[in-house]
């Protein structure tokens, strides 16, 4: 048996995930909005079949939405993290090695006798376990294991899994492909492949890719490689920390009010300091950003890098510097919509040097940083915060159709008629 | 006639309850330091299946006779088919409820109060098993 990669992906997962714990949804058109409830993010099946458009602005299509009866519902990103942890753990036992492509895909590198099976198993299991609707593709390569993906979840006759095991089954379904819809190729670089006389994936696939190497990138070379199934891209199991951490967001409405700014901002740092934490990182530079719009001014927007004393993770530092700097940045009389805040090069605490001449993050502040966050995680995000950052925030993201967040609050769980 | 259940209650939180506690004391090494395991966790009792296993709050009485009562967190497991005789969260016409499923005689999800009719399983019924129930939690002090 040669092994295989795998890609499950969760069929409309925001829309699935809201659907858990509501089976009197099924057979109702069910939409997820963005944050701040701005767009429609994610449809389920029945929405898609009722042509709602995705990543249109909710407020136009309110009046419609309420007419066809469709469920509408805001981010609810606890329950998504959490119903997300839970479907890559469940993968682990069914795989050798297990890459978290995104919050609601992975590849998998799979050994088996019976691959149909295999998939099948998995699909199963996730519904059974967690009630998530995946669809498996399979193939020798990355690349040809998203196309059997994007295979499954369109023919509906394979039930869910595609297994594309042997050339004959990736070129016949190649032929049928775009090249605009294989995985690293654009609709830019597609309109550059047609005038080339190359329509679909196999037409790529047999092209030459030393010529077309030199006509475009090695990434191209590569990709025509596994679309051939020679394996050039291997699962990345480790994902390399995070060089800068941001945090902006647009505000419910917008803000004239410093003050509100200056929570606005305490909030995000805390938060992205949170982050940082989380990584072992420590910063030294951040980066702080202000937008405003205006009929009469006009769309404007600020920033400004700041630099810390020293090498920190402390929110209290941090935040004390962000507000600083919006201060500084903020002008009387315009509407604020966005704000955020970055924190640059971040550098992980092992690589810190102690010296003698140069202050440090001291380890009180350490130990008082690891305490809110113990807490925090164990009684749910901003348990403890700094009074900085608002009590009952009126600026903080709109989510007017929010379920319950069923899975992370005791106080949220469903509840069941005996 | 309760005493298995009141060894569950409260399993809740993850309160580590330290097995042993002593005082440190310079010189000589406590006897029992060669015997110190780790604490209890309460999760390895009752959560077989951490990432399948989920929890719901029950509501009315129809199975006051196995010992759920209004207000229990029930310990919901959704990785393990169910078997005759299990507690089970069904969805019956797009609702959840718990019930005994009973699969002979006759196929039924089956209240333990007198009160409630046997919900009749037939080939052509829409009823989905969400998950197992494996164990009822009660806080004992809750409305004193």
């Amino acid at each position: 048996m040669k092994p295989l990669f795998a890609l499950v992906d969760c069929n409309t997962f925001y829309a699935s995930c809201e659907k858990i714990f509501r089976p009197d949804l099924d057979g109702q058109p069910v939409l997820v909005l963005s944050n701040n409830d701005g767009c429609i993010i994610s449809r389920d099946r029945i929405a898609k079949t009722l042509n709602i458009p995705e990543l249109v602005p909710f407020f136009q299509v309110k009046a419609l939405v309420e007419k066809l009866g469709c469920q509408v519902f805001s981010s609810n990103y606890e329950l998504y993290g959490d119903i997300s942890a839970r479907v890559m753990a469940l993968l682990e036992p069914y795989a050798s090695a297990v890459e978290v492509y995104s919050i609601d895909e992975a590849f998998l590198q799979v050994c088996a006798t019976d691959y149909q099976a295999h998939g099948m198993e998995i699909k199963n299991m996730l519904w059974r376990d967690v009630r998530m609707p995946v669809c498996v593709g399979m193939a020798p390569t990355k690349t040809l294991a998203k196309l059997a993906n994007r295979a499954a979840k369109k023919m509906p006759r394979l039930n869910g899994v595609c297994v594309l095991d042997t050339p004959q089954k990736w070129e016949w379904l190649l032929a049928r492909i775009s090249t605009q819809d294989i995985w690293g190729v654009g609709s830019r670089l597609s309109a550059r492949l047609k005038s080339l006389n190359i329509h679909n994936a196999l037409q790529l696939a047999r092209a030459e890719r030393k010529w077309l190497r030199k006509k475009f990138s090695v990434v191209l070379e590569r990709t025509i490689q596994e679309l051939n199934g020679v394996p050039c891209l291997d699962l990345e199991l480790e994902p390399a920390p995070r060089k800068e951490i941001v945090c902006t967001r647009s505000f419910s409405y917008k803000i004239t009010e410093l003050d509100e700014l200056l929570q606005a901002i305490a909030s995000y740092a805390s938060r992205a300091c949170e982050k940082l934490r989380m990584q072992q990182g420590l910063t030294q530079n951040i980066w702080v950003y202000l937008e405003s719009f205006d009929k009469q001014v006009g769309y404007f927007n600020r920033q400004s890098v700041r630099a810390l004393p020293h090498l920190t993770n402390d929110t209290r530092q941090i935040v004390e510097v962000g507000q600083r700097a919006i201060s500084e940045l903020y002008r009387p009389g315009l509407r604020y919509k966005k704000c955020g805040i970055g924190l640059l090069d971040v550098r992980a605490q092992t690589y810190e040097q102690a010296d003698l001449f140069n202050p440090q993050q001291s380890e009180k502040s350490r130990t008082l940083m690891a305490v809110m966050d113990n807490i925090n995680q164990r009684y749910g995000k901003q348990t403890v915060q700094l009074a900085g950052a608002g009590l009952q925030p009126k600026w903080a993201m709109r989510r007017e159709y929010m379920s319950p967040r069923y899975t992370t609050r005791w106080s949220d769980i469903p509840v069941i008629r005996c | 006639m309760n005493s298995q259940f009141i060894a569950h209650a409260g399993i809740f939180a993850r309160k580590l309850l330290p097995l042993q506690l002593e005082k440190v004391s310079a010189g000589f090494p406590s006897p029992a330091q060669d015997y110190i395991e780790k604490t209890l966790d309460l999760n390895e009792l009752c959560v077989r299946h951490p990432a399948a296993t989920f929890y719901v709050r029950a509501s009315g009485d129809s199975m006051r006779g196995v010992g759920i009562f209004p207000g229990d967190v029930l310990v919901v497991d959704k990785s393990l088919s169910a078997r005759h005789g299990d507690v089970v969260i069904a969805i019956v016409d797009g609702e959840f409820t718990v019930k005994e499923l009973v699969l002979k005689p006759q196929p039924a999800l089956q209240a333990r109060n007198p009160a409630y009719p046997p919900i009749r399983l037939e080939k052509e019924s829409q009823v989905e098993i969400f998950g197992v129930v494996t164990h009822a939690i009660r806080d004992f002090r809750a409305n004193k």
